[in-house]
């Protein structure tokens, strides 16, 4: 839907400092233009729970950062994205792949559809759904108004073949 | 202070820490976080209470990254530390300098009644503990340090913090008979504020 190019010139636009990551099949095929951005940091990471703590660090001291994980990795980071938005109330954003939206093919009767935006709602994050590559600006809309009320926020993005 | 060689504790080992803290972030969580509380407070304490646990480890990464020319210090225990193995992998990858891990282990999980985690040899049909140096070695870490005597570690504390890291320091504690889980010291949000406008201005 998007280019590696046009994702890095959203999130330096956006002053993003560091981009906390794991990749899937999608969110992967910008990999190679976000280790390019010399405006970016990758911050890599091995399962996503971390990637909410880590974020969590770098907004305590000073960075603006930004989570980059799939749906299912939502799933598995719960406890960690409870603990730095809600508990410590720290304002982080996150672009979400949403696994199969866009084509079931690989998985058919994939459950992320049944479970990724009653998900987001249980973890009262307040998401925008992003289906096609018109939406592009309503991210940059959804993250500056979630910035400017300091609150969470999510770019949920329709994926295809898992 | 001249210290009698037998008795590393969770309290002492902090003890021994905060003797030397200079302007260091220091992370706590669980019962580390219980016992530094009771030593004192510094605006430059981070105090991972409520926490998710095993994050601790995480958090600093991403203040160690944020802070590059700032010690940050995570004490954390070994239960924590079994929950987040793989971040020791992401912290060796990103490398920063100025991160040091302390687990303290004392093989329980304390604060929810002493049970032994499954790296403790009672869990192990006594095959042995699990060595947690030896995880972070192979993680990548190249300054590991292991302590169980307290002269050691008061003597070597300040080095070890100094160190270009990340630094992995597995200190060998008894479990505190009866302990239980740290009391937040107070609203979660306000003492993140609180914290980064310490940062800022520190």
């Amino acid at each position: 839907m998007f280019t590696g190019e046009q994702i890095v010139e959203l999130l330096v636009e956006l002053n993003i400092t560091h981009v906390v990551y794991l990749p899937d099949s999608t969110l992967g095929q910008w990999n190679d233009a976000l280790h390019a951005a010399s405006e970016l940091d990758v911050i890599q990471v091995c399962r996503e729970g971390e990637a909410w703590a880590v974020a969590a660090g770098l907004y305590l001291g000073g960075a603006t950062p930004l989570v980059m994980i799939q749906c299912t990795g939502l799933f598995e980071s719960g406890d960690a994205l409870r603990n730095a938005v809600h508990d410590f109330q720290l304002p982080l954003f996150a672009i979400v792949g949403y696994r199969s939206y866009l084509n079931q093919e690989t998985l058919p009767g994939d459950t992320c559809l049944k479970f990724t935006e009653p998900i987001l709602k249980a973890w009262d994050l307040d998401y925008r759904l992003i289906t096609s590559p018109e939406q592009l600006n309503e991210i940059r809309s959804h993250y500056a108004a979630c910035r400017s009320s300091g609150k969470p926020g999510v770019a949920l993005l329709a994926e295809g073949r898992a | 202070m001249a210290r009698n060689n037998r008795d590393l504790t969770l309290t002492e080992s902090l003890k021994i820490l905060r003797e030397v803290r200079t302007d260091e972030v220091v992370i706590t969580a669980m019962g580390a976080a219980r016992e530094w509380m009771t030593l004192g407070t510094h605006p430059l304490d981070f105090v991972f209470v409520p926490s998710s646990m095993g994050q601790a480890t995480s958090l600093g990464l991403g203040m160690a990254l944020a802070q590059p020319n700032r010690g940050i210090v995570v004490c954390n225990g070994d239960g924590s530390t079994l929950m987040n193995l793989g971040s020791l992998i992401t912290i060796t990858a990103h490398a920063p300098k100025n991160l040091t891990l302390i687990t303290l282990d004392n093989g329980v999980y304390e604060v929810t009644g002493a049970q032994e985690t499954v790296a403790s040899r009672h869990r192990r049909a006594n095959r042995g503990d699990i060595d947690l140096g030896a995880i972070a070695r192979a993680c990548g870490f190249e300054s590991v340090y292991a302590f169980d005597d307290s002269e050691s570690w008061a003597s070597e504390v300040r080095h070890v913090v100094d160190e270009p890291g990340p630094t992995f320091v597995l200190l060998k504690v008894p479990p505190v008979p009866g302990a239980v889980g740290p009391k937040s010291p107070g609203p979660a949000p306000e003492r993140a504020r609180q914290f980064m406008q310490a940062i800022a201005s520190n």
